[in-house]
């Protein structure tokens, strides 16, 4: 690991001020890393693929930004929140049942405990060219070229991919996030703002370096989940090589609102198989004011992944992808 | 970690005479404050830095290099080496301790950032009496090398503490952050419920 200047933020804005401070480089690239839980960012410096060069000590923030709170309006976690303490909680686990289950899926009880909410979406891709650094990797060495689209690429996405990048978004609570149409609080050097954590991740295109709207020195401060009539019906499914501790190959984030047997609402994210955390978007237009069957699902898991490209060793994903998805509608529908 | 670097040096080469060589950490500078730190880009940065831990009831203070681990200060600056290193990155488990209570990956904690005090697997018994984790190790036959032992054991009492252990699923579940490389698995789950009946009759 390469040296750098710990230092530890007394307060948000000193943070943000601290890490803006540093340059104005994506926010993957920049000389300047916040470090809350660490299992992200310490994994990756000893691989080499971060090299920050000052390292902001964000965990004493965890006062201020660490709670669960659930009331009428809805859910507010704190970033600082780790990713145990939130599977557990007795209020998301009856209400909010897809954000449990997303957490607990992932991981390890080790890592969920060390894990914060906010980091944790910015956890980045496990593609090993990017991890080992391969000479060819664009998100590495952006302009290099990519090693795993003629390489193993078993485990990289179908949805989302560029000519640059293929390299898969490899969180699980990003996609609950998307179902449930968080938004995510921000605080950067011009001040705080809410956007929909729908929006917050961007597909590689010619830049894959750049994985976020994020602009340096912006500091996730927490999430608000707006209570729906369909919070509660609500799962998540994870398909991988063993049962625990294993990233997904595919996974779905649904929420479903029926109605006299008719989808009136209806969201689903994709895991495992997609760049970034993924909005099915044609899926759920295929399936709003029709009745959920085997038939409707399955039409709209095609729709997900019409658009899907593969790269030999991923040839199985879309399959893979479209099943997951059905079994998860049709288990929302106790069908 | 298992290169001697000095492996021609004419004296008798233990284990452990290997780790304490291939451990000797350069003389660092001192950058101080962060205000002062970032140099040139291209010129490495090194700073050191005062950390107070609590390990196993005892208070330590050490000078570290900004990096330093709490596996690495354990290990090299402690002598406290029942705590292991598999893999370095968060994958296997075996370096898992507890810090404030809750079980943590100690490869990926920087010992600077440590806020609560730590305890390992050199920190279980008392006056002498294995705790009943390690006890239930030995008479399960949980382990065939040991290397992950010292990380399973302190990852079980945590799963015992959790309230994790209602049936061997459970048990499996929230074990599956340490790996057993000779695949000791069901003697650890056997381990652990012998444990259980202990930890929670006291």
């Amino acid at each position: 690991m390469r040296g750098f200047a710990y230092t530890r933020a007394v307060d948000a804005a000193s943070a943000v001020h601290t890490a803006a401070q540093a340059g104005s480089m994506p926010p993957t690239m920049a000389p300047a890393q916040f470090l809350a839980g660490g299992t992200t960012l310490l994994d990756l410096m000893k691989l080499d693929a971060m090299r920050p060069r000052t390292v902001i000590d964000i965990s004493g923030l965890k006062d201020r930004f660490g709670q669960i709170r659930a009331d009428a309006d809805g859910l507010h976690l704190g970033a600082f929140v780790r990713m145990a303490q939130a599977e557990r909680h007795p209020d998301i686990r009856r209400d909010y049942p897809v954000i449990a289950q997303s957490l607990h899926l992932a991981a390890s009880p080790q890592l969920r405990n060390m894990a914060t909410l906010g980091g944790n979406v910015l956890q980045r891709t496990r593609c090993e060219y990017f991890r080992e650094g391969w000479a060819q990797c664009n998100k590495r060495h952006p302009g290099s070229g990519c090693a795993a689209m003629g390489g193993v690429n078993r485990k990289h996405a179908v949805l989302g991919t560029s000519s640059s990048c293929i390299a898969t978004y490899p969180g699980d609570f990003a996609q609950a996030l998307i179902a449930l149409d968080a938004q995510v609080q921000l605080l950067g050097p011009s001040g705080p703002r809410s956007i929909a954590f729908e929006a917050l991740h961007v597909a590689p295109g010619n830049a894959p370096e750049i994985e976020t709207r994020l602009n340096a020195g912006d500091l996730i401060l927490g999430y608000f989940l707006p209570a729906r009539p369909w919070t509660k019906n609500s799962l998540y499914l994870k398909i991988r090589d063993r049962e625990s501790y294993e990233f997904a190959l595919a996974s779905a984030a649904v929420a479903l609102d029926l109605q006299n047997g008719a989808v009136n609402q209806v969201r689903i994210a994709l895991g495992g198989v997609a760049t970034r955390p993924w909005r099915a978007h044609e899926a759920e237009a295929v399936l709003t004011g029709r009745p959920l069957t085997l038939q409707t699902a399955r039409k709209a898991a095609a729709a997900a992944f019409a658009d899907a490209v593969t790269h030999g060793g991923n040839d199985y994903k879309p399959e893979l992808g479209r099943r997951t998805l059905v079994r998860a509608l049709l288990e929302l529908a106790g069908a | 970690m298992f290169q001697a670097k000095d492996s021609s040096r004419l004296l008798p080469v233990t284990r452990r005479t290997i780790l304490g060589t291939a451990a000797a950490t350069p003389a660092l500078g001192f950058s101080g404050t962060l205000a002062d730190a970032p140099a040139a880009p291209d010129r490495p940065i090194r700073q050191a830095i005062a950390v107070v831990l609590d390990v196993n009831g005892r208070p330590q203070n050490l000078t570290l290099d900004s990096r330093t681990t709490l596996l690495d200060t354990l290990r090299e600056h402690l002598g406290l080496t029942g705590t292991k290193k598999g893999c370095d990155h968060g994958q296997c488990g075996a370096c898992t301790v507890l810090v404030g209570g809750e079980r943590v990956l100690s490869c990926l904690t920087l010992a600077a950032a440590v806020r609560a005090p730590v305890t390992t697997i050199e920190g279980l018994a008392k006056d002498g009496t294995l705790h009943p984790m390690q006890q239930a190790f030995i008479d399960q036959d949980a382990f065939q090398c040991g290397y992950c032992t010292p990380g399973q054991i302190m990852s079980a009492i945590a799963c015992v503490e959790e309230g994790h252990t209602g049936s061997d699923a459970e048990i499996r579940e929230f074990m599956s952050g340490n790996l057993c490389r000779c695949a000791a698995y069901p003697h650890i789950v056997a381990a652990i419920r012998q444990a259980r009946s202990v930890m929670v009759r006291s």
